[in-house]
């Protein structure tokens, strides 16, 4: 039994080797001075032992050269963990541009999963190995943690705003998910699995499992419809509402003179909060839908307007996920 | 003896602070800062047991990964009543209201601290504080986690978290008053010839911890009750469904609670000064360096708070601007641990149980520090936050660290508390028990985490039983060497030999006065003409 004790977990993201040799290079450090401290404290103890009662050591005031030495080594090593850790730390949070984009929505307690194809899971999440993944998270309740042990990927969802992480996973397996923040009850069991797959096999998932007829985008595209958006954000002459086409990604210019980059958490904001950040020559004309659209369907909202910046460049995944689909039906 | 003027005349030995008044009133009402100090540590004691009791169940409970013991909202209010009466009803006032109360004005050569009533009323805020958070246990209890993370505590718990923030709330006032009087004491009252460098190690330590009580209690103060806002009459402050912002209580609580952790093990750090330099007959090596250490941690400790929130979804200039500050606080922590080690050298080193703590500490507190800079690097902290290798590293330094020096003092100057010897090879023994036992107990605990355990996990995933067993034994023995104590000193208060005023042959003004110490402390204040830790003009052993 002791034999087959783990103490490190599996590697199985481009991250996981990256922090692992940190890791190392921390322990190796860490194993040298404590073994530095103890073997002096050990042999002082020894060797100085207290032979006679009337024993008084002449007194040492200290030495200015020992505490330079041992405030500077410290010094240096700590600044080379510092660095080091932080080139992780922005690899690990600025996503590369290609990729694939995933929606979570962490709820007391279940993560609720949508990929752009349409495809939906609960406490399961399917990718392909050699992709990076994005993940655009945001919570209906409390604080959550979407932990990966594997990946050595871990990100804070959040109730009210959208964070993102990112990650690519290098071997194909099965792996356990987590919520890595307390959020009540079942903190413990709000837990699932990760399945990385080989891309051919991602494929025969994603299709094997499409119930959903639409991708997120179409499915974005439906609400908008029936929530009567187009009548005031229609591409017309003179409409009431900006155009929505090309939107994200692009710096808005707000009525207060800043300028804003219109990401997927600006998106939320303006169906949620319209008058929060008014567009420059608009009025406050925009409804609020808090209260009419839950997160998963704001996250669908958000990949349709998103999907409108396609029209004019195609390079995200929503596109790719979305017309596959389409020519997959329509076959 | 050759530096001071007051021992010559000692009041009658049954003239002391034990005896200069009988029944409870004479105790209840008492501004004798050695009587409140006593009260304190009652308090406290009772206040371990508690949490003791709270950290066995929550062990016994992972013994398996099933949740088969008790049901998830038992786990979750096990643990946060657990961190809660540990940290801010034991491990915050313990060396302070204790030790230091205690020991501060007669290290300073003073007859009390500056404002006695005043420390009376922080014992009974404290005394407040507490009963407020039994009454929580008695409602049901209390499931946030002692960091109290909104919306969740503000909106969703539905537990009695009103409640437990009034009992923090009240607590944190007789930290500040205590805080206050320290500070104003160590300014206003050293005796004649006592300069600020020639204080003992201790003072500064405690110097440092007060200013931090100061100026950081009122900020977690006015976060809770900006939560008792949210929670009771539903102002939006940090639950965005009301408008509010649930990452700003993080920055609130964690402004706060980090300089906390030093309140924690900076009065740890001064016994550790103390002891070193009694048992190596020697002065303490840098003594400025590691006094200046104490209050760069102190400062430091105020710029480092984002660390916690490493994946909570700050900017990555945040992150690193809170993880370069970080790194540097362990410094000055290093810096001590190789002065208290170079103290050592060509000493004459005894080994009674006061030093055995000592040797525990050394080995506990440098894991656990350096242990928090795989917490303070930020890639690294992404996989491990919020999993038990972070429960591994504060308990090397709550526990390992505050918690041996806080019985280093006990045993160090429990015959000047008490006048009372006790039993050094029961006392040796338990030393013993609890090193092995804490050893087996939290070791295992990083391994487990970087396995990817998160805390606060009622179940877990069957891979990782091993290692709880493993801590669930540890635990086990753990709880074994905290009761030794509790039965060798009671035990000596009523058949223990009679202490004399220096058991330890060890330096500065409590050891001047007899054991335990007279009503006022000195006849005469006395006159300080020698650097502390003067080992060398040690006069003949006493015994
Ligand atoms: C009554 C007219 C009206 C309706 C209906 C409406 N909007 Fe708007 N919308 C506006 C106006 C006017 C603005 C610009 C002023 C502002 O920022 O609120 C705007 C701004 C926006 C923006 C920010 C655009 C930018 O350029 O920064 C987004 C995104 C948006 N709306 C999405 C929607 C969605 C999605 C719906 C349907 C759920 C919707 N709107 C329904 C009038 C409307
Ligand atoms: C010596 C230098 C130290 C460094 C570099 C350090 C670093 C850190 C870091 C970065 C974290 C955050 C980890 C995370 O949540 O992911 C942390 C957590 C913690 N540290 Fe330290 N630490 C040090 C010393 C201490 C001391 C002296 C104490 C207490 C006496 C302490 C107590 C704690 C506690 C209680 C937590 C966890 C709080 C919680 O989330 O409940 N640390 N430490
Ligand atoms: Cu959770
Ligand atoms: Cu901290």
């Amino acid at each position: 039994m002791l034999s087959n004790i783990q103490i490190l977990p599996e590697v199985a993201s481009t991250m996981a080797g990256k922090v692992d040799a940190l890791y190392f290079f921390i322990t190796a450090v860490s194993v040298f001075f404590f073994l530095l401290v103890m073997l002096l404290v050990t042999f002082f103890a020894i060797k100085f032992r207290r032979r006679s009662k009337d024993e008084r050591p002449e007194p040492i005031h200290g030495s200015l050269k020992l505490e330079l030495l041992w405030t500077v080594i410290p010094f240096i090593l700590g600044m080379a963990m510092f660095g080091w850790g932080a080139v992780l730390y922005f690899d690990m949070f600025t996503p590369p541009v290609e990729g694939m984009n995933i929606y979570v929505v962490g709820k007391q307690w279940m993560w609720k999963i949508q990929h752009p194809e349409g495809n939906r899971e609960i406490n399961e999440l399917h990718v392909p190995v050699g992709t990076p993944v994005k993940l655009i998270m945001t919570s209906e309740d409390v604080i959550h943690s979407f932990f990966v042990p594997a990946f050595r990927m871990k990100m804070d969802v959040l109730p009210g705003r959208y964070t993102t992480a990112w990650f690519e996973a290098t071997k194909p397996g099965k792996y356990h998910l987590f919520c890595a923040e307390y959020c009540g009850t079942k903190h413990s069991q709000m837990t699932g699995s990760v399945y990385a797959m080989e891309p051919v096999d991602y494929q025969d998932w994603l299709e094997r499992e499409s119930v959903a007829t639409l991708s997120m985008a179409q499915a974005g595209e439906q609400l908008y419809n029936q929530l009567g958006c187009g009548t005031c954000h229609a591409q017309e002459a003179e409409p009431r509402g900006p155009s929505l086409y090309g939107l994200h990604g692009r710096a808005v210019e707000l009525l207060t003179g800043n300028a804003i980059t219109a990401d997927d958490s600006y998106i939320r904001e303006s169906i949620l909060l319209p008058a929060a950040k008014l567009v420059a020559g608009y009025g406050p004309l925009m409804p609020t839908y808090k209260g009419q659209v839950n997160e998963e369907e704001l996250l669908r909202l958000v990949a349709y307007i998103k999907s409108l910046n396609l029209d004019t460049e195609d390079s995200t995944s929503e596109s790719r996920g979305g017309k596959e689909l389409k020519e997959h039906r329509n076959e | 003896m050759s530096n001071t003027v007051a021992v010559a005349s000692h009041p009658e030995p049954d003239n002391n602070y034990w005896t200069a008044g009988y029944g409870l009133k004479s105790w209840l009402l008492t501004t004798d800062h050695k009587r409140i100090a006593i009260l304190y540590l009652i308090m406290i004691s009772v206040f371990f047991v508690i949490g003791g009791l709270f950290a066995v169940l929550i062990r016994l409970e992972l013994l398996t990964p099933a949740g088969d013991l008790v049901s998830s909202d038992t786990y979750n209010k096990l643990f946060t009543l657990h961190g809660l009466v540990m940290i801010f009803f034991f491990l915050i006032p313990s060396i302070p209201a204790v030790m230091g109360n205690f020991l501060i004005p007669i290290m300073i050569g003073a007859r009390d601290l500056a404002f006695p009533r005043i420390n009376l009323l922080s014992w009974y805020v404290f005394a407040i504080g507490g009963m407020t958070t039994f009454a929580v246990v008695l409602f049901g209890g209390v499931d946030t986690g002692w960091t109290f993370y909104t919306p969740y505590s503000s909106t969703y718990s539905k537990t009695a978290v009103g409640l437990t923030a009034i009992g923090v709330f009240i607590t944190g006032f007789s930290s500040i008053l205590t805080g206050l009087n320290f500070v104003v004491t160590i300014h206003k009252m050293r005796a004649p010839g006592l300069t600020w460098f020639r204080l003992p190690l201790f003072v500064w330590a405690h110097y440092a911890t007060s200013l931090i009580m100061l100026i950081g209690t009122p900020v977690v103060a006015i976060t809770i009750l900006l939560v008792f806002l949210e929670r009771v009459f539903g102002v939006g402050i940090f639950d965005p469904a009301l408008g509010g912002d649930p990452v700003l209580f993080q920055h609130l609580f964690w402004f706060y609670s980090h300089p906390a952790v030093y309140i924690m093990i900076l009065p740890s750090m001064g016994v550790i000064s103390e002891v070193v330099a009694c048992f190596s007959r020697k002065r303490i090596f840098g003594y400025g360096f590691v006094a200046f250490s104490s209050l760069a941690i102190a400062v430091l400790g105020f710029l480092i708070w984002g660390h916690h929130m490493f994946t909570s979804g700050q900017s990555i200039l945040a992150g690193m601007v809170f993880s370069i500050l970080t790194m540097l606080v362990a410094i000055p922590s290093a810096v001590k641990v190789f002065n208290w080690t170079a103290t050592m050298y060509k000493g004459s080193i005894s080994f009674e149980t006061p030093m055995i703590y000592v040797f525990g500490f050394l080995g506990l507190f440098t894991v656990g520090g350096l242990t928090g800079l795989f917490l303070g690097a930020l890639g690294l902290d992404v996989h491990v936050h919020d999993t038990y290798f972070v429960v591994a590293h504060f308990h090397y330094i709550m526990v390992g660290g505050a918690i041996m020096g806080y019985l280093a003092a006990l045993h160090f100057w429990w015959p000047k508390i008490t006048g009372k010897l006790y039993s050094e090879a029961w006392a040796k023994l338990s030393a013993i028990i609890i090193f092995i036992g804490f050893n087996l107990t939290f070791f295992p605990q990083f391994l487990v985490g970087y396995l990817g355990m998160p805390r606060r996990y009622h179940v877990y995933p069957d891979e990782f039983q091993i290692f709880h067993i493993l801590s669930t034994a540890g635990a086990s023995i753990l709880a074994i060497g905290y009761a030794f104590p509790a039965f060798y000193l009671i035990w000596s208060l009523f058949r223990g030999e009679a202490a004399p005023a220096n058991p330890w042959n060890a330096k500065g003004l409590e050891w001047t006065v007899p054991s335990p110490p007279p009503k006022h402390n000195f006849d005469t204040i006395p006159v300080v003409k020698e650097e502390a830790y003067d080992y060398s003009r040690l006069e003949e052993e006493v015994v």
